[in-house]
C-alpha cells in the first residue's frame, strides 16, 4: 500500500514535525498490511452494518428550549470577544 | 480502609447507618497513600469532592468516573493535552442519573488519551500502574477506573467501552466490568469516539455492585437517539436465579494457539464450575473471529478520526498561537494530540478517503455484518459465551508500546463484542503462578444483561476470587 503521509496529514489538519513522520508511516503501513487480510473473506452478497439496532428514524417534537449556557461555553473560550468566539484572521487582504 | 466497608453494597448499607462523610474521609486517605504509586486519578482533590444534593438510594456513597464523561464545572481532559482546562458547561446522562441516586462525585480516572489504547500507557498525564504489580499496566484504556476499584481507592467507578476498554482493565486489575448492550446506557455526555461501539459502563468489585450500578445506570434517554427505548429491568433479582439448565458455550476460536497457558486453563476451569452447579457446557464456533481487530481498527478509526475533528481550539480546551486560522487548526491539533490519538486520526482519514472507501471502510462494514451473524448464530445454541478476556496476564509497562499492532492485538477477544453490540462482563477466574489476576469473559444476547448476572453472580460465589486484594 503507498500513500503520501503528508497528503493524509493535511487532510486530517496535523502538521506532523519531521521526525515523527518515518514512524507514523511505517505504523500506519504495517497496520494497513495486516487489515489486507480481509480482502480474503467472501462479502459479495453481505449488507455493510453501520449501525447494530437497526434503528429508524428518531422524531421528537421541534420545541424551543433555553439552555441559558452562553456565559458558561464563552468562560472556556481561549480567545472572545463580547459574545463571539476569536479567531486569528481568516481573509486576507488584497 | 480497614475499618471502613470496601464494596458497594457495604458502603451502602454503611452510609445509610453512619453517613458517607467518614467514608470520603477515609478513601480520601487512601487515595493520598497510594495514588503515588498507581496513578489511578488525573484529578482527585479531597476538597473537590462533589457531595450529592439528593437522598438516593446511595446516600453519598463516593463513586469514581473515567475523565472522558462530562461532569458539569469539573475539568475533563480526555487525558489529553488538547482538553486541557476544558470544564464541561454540562454533565452527562450518566452524572445526572448518579447524582439523583444521591452519590458522591469522587475524582476523575486516567485513561488513555481519548481511550485509545489496551494499556493506559498514551495518558498525557502520565501511565497508570496495574496494583498487582506496579512493573505492569493496568490495561486500557479504563485503566484508571479499574486500578482505583482494585487499590480500594474507589469504591466503584464508571468506565467507557468501545473496544474491550472495560473489561480488559477489569481483568488484568482483578475486579468486575459490564460493558452494557450498545443502546442500553446513554452516551450523552461521553466524549465520543467510535460512536456505534461505545458504552458507558460499571467497574466494581463484586458482581452484585454491578448489578446495583446498572440499576442506576441504564435506560433510555432521548438526548441519545441510539439510547435503547426498552424496560430496565432490576438487575440485582437476577443474581438470585440458580445456574442449573443453562447453556454456556466454549467458542473454539477463543482458545487458540499461542495463548497464555494459565489463562487457558483458569478458563477452562471455570467451565468445569459451571458444569458442576448444573449448566450445561458446549462448543459452539464464531467463525469470523479472527477478522475482528482488522474490522475494528477500519471502522471505529474512521469513527474516530471524523469525531475528533471537532478539536479545533476554537471553543475550548487547548489552543496554538498562529497568525492565520489554518495554521492554528494545524498547529493545535499537532501539538495537543499525542502519538496514538494521531495515528488513529490519520489512518481514520485516509480509509474514509476518496478512492479507498469502497476497499476499506465499506469491506470492513461488510465484515462486521458476518461477525454479528456469527454471534445470531451462536445464541441459537446457547445462552452465555464464555471466553478469556484477553490472551495473556497483564504485561509490562512500555512492552508494547513501540508496536501498534501488537497492542492492537491484545483486544482480539473482546473487540468482537463491540462489533456486535453484545453485552458482555468481565470478571476474575483465578490468578497465575506469580500472583496476577487472570479474567474470563461472558457474552449474552442484546439486552440479556441479566443471563450474564446471573451466572457471573453463581460463578463469583462458588470461587470468592474477589476476596483477594493487591498488597499496595
Amino acid at each position: 500500500m503507498s500513500f503520501e503521509i503528508e497528503q493524509i496529514a493535511e487532510l486530517a489538519r496535523l502538521s506532523l514535525r519531521p521526525e515523527e513522520k518515518g514512524k507514523l508511516k511505517k505504523d500506519l503501513e504495517s497496520i494497513l498490511a495486516y487489515v489486507e487480510q480481509l480482502k480474503s473473506v467472501p462479502t459479495d452478497h453481505v449488507e455493510p452494518t453501520s449501525h447494530v439496532l437497526n434503528l429508524e428514524n428518531v422524531f421528537r417534537e421541534d420545541k424551543i428550549i433555553s439552555s441559558e449556557v452562553r456565559e458558561e461555553v464563552l468562560k472556556h473560550a481561549p480567545h472572545r470577544e463580547g459574545n463571539f468566539f476569536k479567531v486569528p484572521k481568516v481573509i486576507e487582504q488584497q | 480502609m480497614s475499618d471502613c466497608p470496601h464494596t458497594l453494597k457495604e458502603a451502602i448499607t454503611f452510609a445509610h447507618e453512619q453517613g458517607s462523610e467518614e467514608l470520603i474521609k477515609s478513601l480520601s486517605k487512601r487515595v493520598q497513600e497510594v495514588d503515588g504509586k498507581t496513578n489511578a486519578y488525573i484529578n482527585f482533590d479531597p476538597a473537590r469532592v462533589d457531595r450529592p444534593k439528593k437522598h438516593g438510594l446511595l446516600r453519598g456513597v463516593p463513586i469514581s468516573i473515567k475523565d472522558n464523561i462530562c461532569t458539569r464545572g469539573w475539568e475533563t481532559t480526555c487525558a489529553s493535552k488538547i482538553l486541557k482546562g476544558y470544564i464541561p458547561p454540562y454533565d452527562a446522562t450518566v452524572i445526572e442519573r448518579l447524582r439523583e441516586a444521591g452519590a458522591t462525585l469522587f475524582g476523575k480516572c486516567n485513561m488513555d488519551e481519548f481511550a485509545f489504547g489496551s494499556s493506559t500507557e498514551t495518558s498525557a498525564f502520565g501511565p497508570t500502574r496495574n496494583p498487582w504489580d506496579l512493573e505492569r499496566v493496568p490495561g486500557g484504556s479504563s485503566g484508571g477506573s479499574a486500578a482505583a476499584v482494585a487499590a480500594d481507592e474507589a469504591i466503584a467507578a464508571l468506565g467507557s467501552d468501545t473496544g474491550g476498554s472495560i473489561r480488559l482493565p477489569a481483568a488484568f486489575c482483578g475486579v468486575v466490568g459490564l460493558k452494557p448492550t450498545y443502546g442500553r446506557v446513554s452516551r450523552y455526555g461521553l466524549v465520543a469516539f467510535g460512536s456505534s461501539f461505545d458504552q458507558i459502563g460499571p467497574i466494581t468489585k463484586t458482581v452484585e455492585d454491578c448489578a446495583i450500578m446498572m440499576n442506576i445506570l441504564a435506560g433510555h434517554d432521548e438526548r441519545d437517539s441510539t439510547s435503547a427505548n426498552l424496560p430496565v429491568p432490576d438487575y440485582t433479582q437476577a443474581l438470585k436465579r440458580p445456574v442449573k439448565g443453562l447453556r454456556i458455550g466454549l467458542p473454539k476460536e477463543y482458545f487458540v494457539k499461542g495463548m497464555d497457558s494459565e489463562v487457558d486453563h483458569a478458563v477452562r476451569e471455570a467451565a468445569e464450575v459451571y458444569q458442576k452447579l448444573g449448566a450445561q457446557i458446549k462448543e459452539v464456533s464464531l467463525p469470523h473471529t479472527s477478522h475482528s481487530v482488522a474490522v475494528y481498527y477500519i471502522v471505529a478509526v474512521a469513527e474516530a478520526s471524523s469525531n475528533l475533528g471537532r478539536f479545533d481550539g476554537v471553543e475550548y480546551g487547548f489552543r496554538a498561537d498562529a497568525k492565520t486560522l489554518r495554521d492554528m487548526y494545524f498547529e493545535t491539533r499537532d501539538l495537543g494530540f499525542g502519538q496514538e490519538a494521531k495515528r488513529r486520526i490519520l489512518l481514520g482519514t485516509f480509509v474514509l478517503s476518496a478512492g479507498y472507501y469502497e476497499a476499506y471502510y465499506r469491506k470492513g462494514q461488510k465484515v462486521r455484518t458476518l461477525i454479528r451473524q456469527d454471534f445470531d448464530q451462536a445464541f441459537k445454541e446457547v445462552d452465555l459465551l464464555l471466553t478469556p478476556v484477553a490472551p495473556t496476564p497483564p504485561f509490562k509497562l512500555g512492552e508494547k508500546m513501540t508496536d501498534p499492532l501488537t497492542m492492537y492485538l491484545s483486544d482480539i477477544f473482546t473487540i468482537s463484542v463491540n462489533l456486535a453490540g453484545v453485552p458482555a462482563m468481565a470478571l476474575p477466574a483465578g490468578f497465575t503462578r506469580s500472583g496476577l489476576p487472570i479474567g474470563m469473559q461472558l457474552i449474552a444476547r442484546p439486552f440479556a444483561e441479566e443471563a450474564i448476572f446471573q451466572a457471573a453472580h453463581a460463578y463469583e460465589q462458588e470461587t470468592q476470587w474477589f476476596k483477594h486484594k493487591p498488597k499496595i
